[in-house]
């Protein structure tokens, strides 16, 4: 025993520190992480985001300096706070919870106490900083709008948030990331790459020099310039047409599918969305829940087109061989059809065949030719499905894949949905009880864009590109596939010419008849679309949507347009005009009409929109 | 050297050797600023040790050199002059970082802690392997213990408790030399009880002292401790707890009892007291199996923790040397003390054997200490790694203590 004690316990501790040396530097893993986070000091380096420009070069976004107040509360002396606060225009109170609220994050780490000065309030104070130890100034990089316009489409950039920084390891606290729009979508190009230095600390916090001798360090990479597809010009006319009503404007080349404009009313000034008053215009924005500015209706807005949509069913009629441009059909101020059923149209002569028909959107002509789709086949099902294959064609019915993160796919209805709604096969159902697909009224939606893009495909007569908002990166044109392939229809060339030539007939003769411009010739289509809101549970019926689609010239299509404007009333009202004068601005350049220009800016249809919210009996389609 | 000469011990050498050269690259590593100097810039600790390195080798062979008799005969002159040194320290001692346990030399100190560690293992030895002294006597007992604890006690008011507390070392050899197993068994328990009151406090440990008690008590066994004597055990363990409790929440100041709780784990205060060694465990742990490599750890880089190329040199060892080199450490000093205790049990002169063995205990005692402190499994008692650790004192210290037994086991045969 006398001899042995020790050697058992030299033994016994030698074990001991091994396995506890085993376990710290080979279990316990956590230990090397935080070595990581006390011993290196990471700094990133923010390169310039890209510039963004329109179409014909000219500058929508820059970037502008922007200074943070930072603290590091280890490095605070004594302070005049009241001056400090009479710079900064602050509340003492707020300052002492800025203060509290750093200490408690890190003594020894910056924290931000007032984001986002501009550069005449940084000035001020920049000559007093001196006097405030343990305060400096962070330089950041913020979005310049040269444009007042467009927020839809630009986006914004915002500080990450926690679930994007767990997501994405690029990220972390504080960085700015686009949140909307091009800016969100085109993310990556924009922010370029930060650089990165390791910087070895010691336990003062205070840098040592460059960890194993800036190996590991990186450069930052510039983000890129980019050129969208928008006309600024065009898109700064189109909101401006939209003030004080609600509804969206797309346009698009169709000869590349580049969207030369894209407007939602109510928007916002982007700027707003900048600065130390950032927090409270958004949260402005964001509960304003009736005119819902963040709202995109260019790309989101599912309305029932209406009419435009005849056009699709004259294209459908003619592919599936049931309808010639010269078949005839009567119209006694609508279709009958049942028991005693009425589908209404307005007065105008009968019969008539397609091009009138289109010209003057008679509804009888339409509910016809759709019957005759859907009856071509043993059932309605495989007629309702064979119809729908020709829609989704057009990019309908689905999401259209543009270069956004937000986009609606409408709907065009098929025979399951049908069989649903109809309990099939316990009752069966007929064509005629989805007779308002012949007029666009019904299941049918589609948003603004899809609207565009169909006019765009009818110009081309039966294909389109993807309607997408990026032109070029750095000068360079995009080559992605999406964008430069063709996605041609199910309908044949031969069968746009007729429907061309009737809608080309609804601006010479039929319902856009006073909206000609001189020396262009325009083919659109009027729409009055009927819709309703619940008032207290009840379904109220409002003032129609004035709907209108276009392209322009005829024979060589150079925009194609839809207009939607909410509780417009009918097609040519608020629609009809709008359009004619994007298209005159657009291919002109100057307005001839100003009558219709002075008409549209000078009326509003805030009133309207007041209606269903007064809470009182009113009266619609006035 | 004389005819009896046996050789020295190479093996020993051999892991000393290692020991201090690996040693010397910590502290290298340790001290390095961000402006890399010379490698024996004699402003630096580095190159402060590389001389005092070079010192030892000069040191090392003059103790080899002499004859092996001496250190017996002058056991008695090396202690009370070492006692003196001691004594010297109230009245021309330096204070440095609030301890009085230098003498100054101009930019080098000399604190003879550090060498009274061998005086008295050569005085107790002495004493112990007179023919006339039986340690089974109280009366030698008490001698011995005098011996040991008068430089003990010089050394505790320095202050430096830390370097008091290698001088329980010296149980080891009173142990192997006969001295009662009831010093074992009573000091044992009452470190028992010392830890467990602190954990689960007096009353638990009441519970549990009255039920080994009463188990023995009524234990059916001829030849037993008598039962006054379990009943004495008993009451004094329940006396001690209470005792331990009350004089360490009213006499211990908060700072002692910091230090006991952060090793108890009764609390973690990883920025106050409690820095030292969670800064060191953060170090270790960031090694992982290989290290960051010689000169690339963040931590020591850094100077997160404190003393690292002095007390805390074993954390350098871990960061760059990972599990592997810090591994390797433990096995030499745990080599190096079963080497010393097959040479100690070598002997038959009882003088050198006494020796050796406190030569073992001391070692054990600061390697023991020192890296439990460092891993985080002691509380912080500062104290050095010998020949790890940066100091001149301390490095000639271990070295004289070392290569004295050394000389010793290389005349074993003249016995």
């Amino acid at each position: 025993m006398r001899k042995v004690l020790l050697y058992i316990t030299i033994l016994t501790t030698g074990l001991i520190f091994i396995g506890r040396l085993f376990y710290l530097q080979v279990v316990d893993t956590s230990l090397a992480i935080r070595s990581r986070d006390n011993a290196i000091k990471v700094i990133y380096d923010y390169p310039q985001r890209g510039y963004i420009y329109d179409r014909n070069g000219d500058l929508m976004v820059s970037n502008q300096p922007s200074y943070d107040v930072m603290v590091i509360p280890r490095n605070l002396k004594p302070f005049d706070t009241t001056e400090f606060c009479n710079i900064l225009s602050i509340e003492r109170k707020d300052l002492e919870k800025k203060l509290d609220k750093a200490r408690i994050y890190s003594p020894m780490l910056p924290s931000v106490i007032i984001p986002q000065l501009t550069k005449s309030e940084y000035a001020i104070l920049q000559e007093k900083m001196r006097k405030y130890e343990g305060f400096y100034i962070q330089k950041r990089s913020l979005r310049d709008y040269q444009v007042d316009h467009s927020a839809n489409v630009l986006g914004y950039i915002a500080e990450v948030n926690q679930a994007t920084i767990n997501d994405n390891p690029y990220y972390i606290s504080g960085d700015l990331i686009g949140r909307a729009g091009v800016e969100a979508y085109y993310e990556e190009l924009l922010r370029g790459v930060k650089g990165v230095k390791y910087i070895q600390k010691d336990r003062f916090n205070r840098d040592i020099g460059p960890y194993k001798d800036g190996i590991y360090d990186t450069l930052p990479e510039k983000g890129k310039d980019i050129s969208l597809t928008i006309d600024a010009q065009l898109q700064e006319y189109g909101t401006r047409l939209m003030e004080n009503k609600r509804g969206g404007i797309v346009a698009i080349e169709p000869e590349s599918g580049e969207i030369l404009a894209l407007i939602t009313a109510p928007n916002y000034d982007p700027a707003k969305l900048v600065g130390r008053k950032r927090s409270p215009n958004f949260t402005e924005l964001y509960y304003d829940t009736i005119a819902r500015p963040l709202y995109d209706r260019g790309l989101l807005a599912e309305y029932p087109p209406g009419s435009p949509f005849k056009t699709l069913n004259a294209l459908i009629g003619l592919q599936e061989g049931i309808v010639d441009t010269d078949d005839k059909f009567s119209c006694n101020h609508g279709y009958a059809y049942g028991r005693g059923r009425k589908l209404g149209c307005h007065a105008h002569r009968s019969p008539l065949d397609m091009i009138p028909g289109i010209a003057n959107s008679c509804n009888a002509y339409f509910c016809n030719v759709y019957r005759r789709i859907i009856e071509k086949y043993p059932s309605p099902q495989e007629g309702i499905d064979a119809w729908n294959a020709h829609l989704k064609s057009f990019g309908l019915g689905d999401f259209l894949g543009s270069d956004f993160y937000t986009g609606k796919p409408g709907k065009i209805p098929d025979s399951d949905y049908y069989n649903q709604i109809y309990d099939y096969p316990t009752y069966k159902w007929y064509a005629t009880a989805t007779l308002s697909n012949a007029i666009g009224q019904g299941e049918v939606l589609m948003t603004p864009i899809q609207l565009a893009n169909m006019a765009a495909t009818i110009g081309n007569k039966g294909w389109y590109y993807t309607p997408h908002i990026l032109k070029e990166i750095e000068g360079k044109p995009i080559k992605e596939e999406k964008f430069t392939k063709k996605n041609y229809t199910t309908i044949e060339e031969r069968h746009f010419e007729p429907v061309i030539e009737g809608m080309h007939e609804v601006y010479k003769s039929g319902t856009a008849s006073t909206l000609r411009i001189p020396g262009i010739e325009i083919a659109g289509k009027t729409g009055t679309a009927e819709n309703f809101t619940k008032i207290d549970g009840k379904r109220v019926q409002l003032t129609d949507h004035s709907i209108f689609v276009a392209f322009a010239p005829v024979d060589n299509p150079k925009i194609a347009i839809a207009v939607f404007v909410e509780n417009g009333y009918w097609g040519s009202r608020y629609a009809g005009r709008m359009a004619s004068l994007m298209i005159e601005k657009y291919l002109k350049g100057t307005i001839t009409r100003t009558d219709m220009e002075e008409w549209i800016l000078s009326h509003s249809l805030e009133e309207e929109y007041a209606k269903p919210l007064s809470g009182e009996p009113f009266k619609i389609n006035q | 050297m004389s005819r009896n000469s046996a050789g020295f011990d190479w093996i020993s050498i051999f892991i000393y050797l290692i020991l201090i050269c690996f040693g010397w690259a910590n502290i290298y590593s340790a001290s390095l600023g961000t402006n890399t100097g010379s490698f024996f810039d004699l402003s630096q600790p580095y190159g402060k040790q590389a001389l005092f390195i070079g010192l030892s080798i000069f040191l090392i062979i003059i103790i080899l050199s002499i004859e092996a008799k001496f250190y017996q005969r002058f056991s008695s002159i090396i202690y009370l002059i070492s006692l003196l040194s001691l004594a010297g320290l109230f009245v021309f001692g330096k204070t440095i970082s609030g301890a009085t346990s230098w003498y100054s030399f101009g930019s080098f100190g000399i604190q003879p802690s550090e060498f009274a560690k061998f005086a008295t293992a050569l005085a107790l030895a002495k004493y112990l392997s007179d023919i006339q002294t039986n340690i089974r006597q109280l009366s030698h007992q008490v001698k011995a213990f005098i011996i040991i604890a008068i430089p003990a006690l010089l050394i505790v008011p320095q202050p430096d408790p830390g370097s008091a507390l290698v001088y329980a070392a010296f149980f080891f050899p009173l142990y192997r030399e006969g001295l009662s197993g009831f010093y074992l068994v009573t000091g044992l328990s009452a470190v028992a009880v010392f830890i467990l009151t602190l954990l689960v406090g007096p009353y638990w440990v009441s519970g549990v002292v009255l039920l080994i008690g009463l188990f023995l008590f009524f234990r059916k066994r001829k030849k037993r401790p008598g039962r006054i004597l379990i009943t004495l055990f008993a009451i004094i363990s329940i006396g001690l707890s209470f005792s331990v409790n009350y004089i360490f929440e009213n006499v211990f100041e908060q700072r002692h009892r910091d230090r006991f709780n952060i090793v108890l784990g009764k609390e973690v205060d990883s920025r106050g007291i409690g820095y030292n060694t969670n800064q060191s465990e953060i170090a270790i742990g960031s090694g992982g199996w290989l290290g960051k490599g010689w000169t690339e750890g963040t931590q020591t880089k850094g100077h997160f923790v404190p003393e690292q190329h002095t007390d805390y040199i074993f954390s350098t060892v871990g960061e760059e040397w990972g599990f592997l080199g810090s591994g390797m450490v433990v096995l030499l000093f745990v080599l190096l003390l079963i080497r010393l205790l097959q040479l100690a049990e070598r002997q038959r002169n009882q003088f050198t054997r006494i020796y050796g063995y406190s030569v073992i205990g001391i070692l054990f005692i600061h390697f023991l200490v020192n890296i439990g402190m460092v891993i985080g499994i002691f509380p912080t008692v500062g104290i050095p790694l010998p020949f790890f650790s940066y100091g001149g004192s301390g490095l000639w210290g271990f070295t004289i203590l070392l290569f004295i037994f050394i000389k010793l086991d290389s005349d074993r045969l003249s016995y």
